[in-house]
């Protein structure tokens, strides 16, 4: 009844199958593949297509960029980006003024880069940190890595501050990997925290473990805004998360933290799906859980501190989108964490370019999005803990 | 484990379906195998398995025959869950070792093993919006690439798994609006979607109605039947144990009391000994099992 295909020790089950006379059997095969197909069709949830929804996120972050480069303080024509952009990539030369080409090509571009790849990064790690806790309400600062990668950042920070004679401690690269490896040694510790006897990390030991490490984490970082004293506002304003006069230098940063988190985590998509079964069905189901586990921990991770590292801290981009993303189009993670990176790039470009043009005073876009978002996450939460008793 | 049949027993009669009986003086019964399947394509070798100083396995031999549906059964305690999980690999015995299809279970490799032996755990939860068909699908991940394409063929086993659990209806339905017992039905398609020749079902029954049960108990005859599937299946449910098991194994604090065929292991004495109640055992022409009774 049951035959599997390519396997040569299940010769005999096949030969039963061909015996096996039963009405039951008889039947199903009778239908045809394609007839469930339709059957599918008629009793699944109203899903968008994952290749729909890439296409359609990356048509928006185009509009957005077109939209973003244009508008500002100064206003400036389709056409005239485009000749930019062609003129800087395609090495095609219409002729632009130089003035344009430095606002586009020198400012404004590099920012948009840099918030893209920050919404992608807290996207990605937002969606594979979900599934790893198997709980859609957990998100990059629930195991403390956010404030891992704060906290590196800060002490950066004040050292240069401290000490300028230290001119390499000046240099965009450092917060970014004081940012990495304080966040990696908050995992290692929440991790270690979490482990049970035998090793494993039950959902519920990692979160109150990154809870435990991020008020910790928290203290720490007011007592070094404390020590810097005068120049506390620059660490203040950085914390809360902004793209303000953000360079080519950090746009590579970011692409250069991110890009290898995504190539680490998309192939492990298929094992995450199985994961999100529990530890035990997927352990019989020849999954290496363990490592599997500490492989998207560690490309979340490496996501999640890029992005602090050049933005501060951002809230709530990494819970919203992955749960939209969900709703949409499903829980598959082979679809989710690819189409959660491209819908962090879109929600988080549209806010920068929100607080750029049209709020007073370049509001930190921080706080946009957790004003905007916050409302939205309880509304889930509420949701959510209804059923969600343990998590 | 050597195996000493019993004395004054048919030529004919293969080896009994488990090796040791701690203290050795309970006579050895002898199991129903089929001809043509002498080989044990389970075994367990005197495992030993402690939480801390408590021992919660102790020096258990059992072997385990293809198209056989065992049943192990015991108070609270007695070890059955913490032993199916040694021998679905889950935990590594203290001492003693496993044997799937003539091998050490640790020389297969995991995904190997995964082809070999299914388990449907007990305590199962789904926390995202899969549908049924995708959560049955997941069963067939042992025989698939990184991605996790299914072809033609992985399909149909996976309709073919979704029929047996009666769950044509639900099929498109998102598993986290199934009520407990259609979500158990799930857990089992699933496992049977991986088509293993070993298959464990922990407390299988334990959210299912009576109609339901009686359902899942025939389509496990139909797997050890026409599948020649090697069952095991802990549970609580003695009476549901008493019609459907080919092979009771009896567990207390740790230690194996019996293990054999239906008829020969589940009696007034040995029940009351394992259970500490008193015990009726009667034939049960309605069921074509046993029927059993408990008092205090």
């Amino acid at each position: 009844m049951f035959s599997v295909g390519g396997n040569g020790d299940r010769k005999k089950r096949n030969s039963m199958e061909n015996a096996s006379k039963s009405a039951t059997v008889a039947e199903t095969r009778a239908t045809t593949l394609r007839a469930l197909e339709r059957e599918r069709e008629t009793n699944s949830p109203r899903r968008v297509n994952p290749w729909i929804m890439a296409a359609a996120l990356t048509a928006a972050i185009v509009v957005i960029m077109f939209l973003s480069l244009s508008m500002g303080y100064l206003s400036i024509p389709f056409a005239d980006i485009w000749n930019v952009l062609a003129r800087k990539i395609f090495w095609g030369a219409p002729s632009v003024s130089e003035s344009l080409v430095t606002v586009i090509w020198d400012v404004r571009f590099p920012r948009l880069l840099t918030s893209l790849a920050s919404g992608a990064a807290l996207g990605l790690s937002g969606a594979i940190f979900q599934g790893i806790l198997l709980n859609p309400l957990a998100d990059p600062y629930t195991l403390g890595v956010s404030s891992g990668a704060a906290f590196g950042a800060s002490i950066i920070l004040v050292l240069a501050i401290a000490f300028p004679a230290l001119g390499f401690l000046s240099s965009p690269l450092m917060p970014a990997a004081g940012a990495f490896v304080a966040s990696v040694l908050t995992l290692v510790a929440v991790m270690a925290l979490a482990a049970d006897r035998e090793g494993r990390l039950p959902p519920p030991n990692l979160i109150l473990a990154g809870v435990i490490m991020s008020a910790i984490l928290s203290a720490a970082i007011s007592f070094i805004k404390y020590l810097a004293g005068d120049q506390v506002s620059s660490i203040i304003f950085w914390l809360l998360g902004s793209f303000q006069a953000r360079t080519w230098t950090e746009a590579a940063l970011v692409f250069f933290f991110f890009v290898p988190a995504l190539v680490m985590a998309i192939p492990a998509a298929m094992d995450l799906n199985i994961m999100t079964l529990g530890l035990r069905s997927a352990e019989t189901l020849g999954v290496n859980t363990g490592r599997v586990r500490l492989r998207l921990l560690v490309a979340a991770s490496i996501a999640a501190s890029a992005s602090v590292a050049v933005a501060g801290i951002i809230g709530f981009v990494g819970l919203i989108v992955p749960h939209l993303v969900r709703l949409l189009t499903g829980p598959d993670h082979r679809s989710l964490l690819p189409l959660s990176a491209l819908g962090g790039a879109c929600l988080l470009a549209a806010a920068d370019t929100v607080v750029r043009v049209f709020l007073p005073g370049e509001i930190p876009v921080g706080v946009l999005t957790a004003l905007l978002a916050g409302p939205a996450f309880l509304v889930i939460f509420r949701r959510k803990m209804k059923d969600l008793v343990h998590v | 484990m050597s195996e000493t049949p019993s004395p004054g027993r048919n030529e004919k009669t293969p080896p009994a379906p488990w090796a040791a009986v701690p203290g050795g003086e309970r006579e050895k019964t002898t199991s129903l195998k089929k001809p043509g399947d002498p080989e044990p394509i389970l075994e367990a070798k005197n495992l030993t398995f402690s939480h801390g100083t408590t021992r919660v396995v102790n020096d258990v031999s059992l072997k385990f025959f293809p198209g056989r549906h065992y049943v192990l059964a015991g108070p609270n305690g007695a070890g059955k869950s913490t032993l199916l999980d040694l021998l679905s690999h889950l935990k590594e015995p203290g001492s003693g070792g496993i044997m799937v299809f003539g091998k050490n279970i640790n020389s297969h490799g995991a995904p190997e093993l995964a082809k070999l032996l299914a388990l449907a755990p007990q305590n199962f939860q789904f926390n995202f919006s899969f549908t049924v068909r995708e959560i049955v699908s997941l069963g067939r991940r042992p025989y698939l690439g990184r991605w996790g394409r299914l072809d033609d063929e992985d399909r149909r086993i996976v309709e073919k798994a979704i029929d047996l659990l009666n769950l044509r209806k639900l099929a498109g339905k998102l598993v986290t609006t199934l009520s407990g017992g259609e979500a158990q039905r799930v857990v089992l398609a699933r496992t049977i979607a991986q088509s293993t020749p070993i298959v464990l079902l922990d407390e299988p029954t334990a959210s299912l109605d009576v109609a339901q049960a009686l359902d899942l108990m025939a389509r496990v005859r139909t797997l050890t039947g026409e599948e020649n599937t090697l069952v095991v299946t802990v549970t609580h449910d003695l009476h549901l144990a008493a019609v459907f098991a080919d092979e009771m194994v009896f567990l207390k604090k740790g230690s194996l009391v019996a293990a054999g065929p239906l008829l020969e292991t589940m009696t007034p004495d040995l029940l009351g000994e394992v259970f500490e109640a008193k015990a009726r055992v009667r034939r049960d022409d309605f069921t074509g099992g046993l029927n059993i009774s408990f008092k205090h």
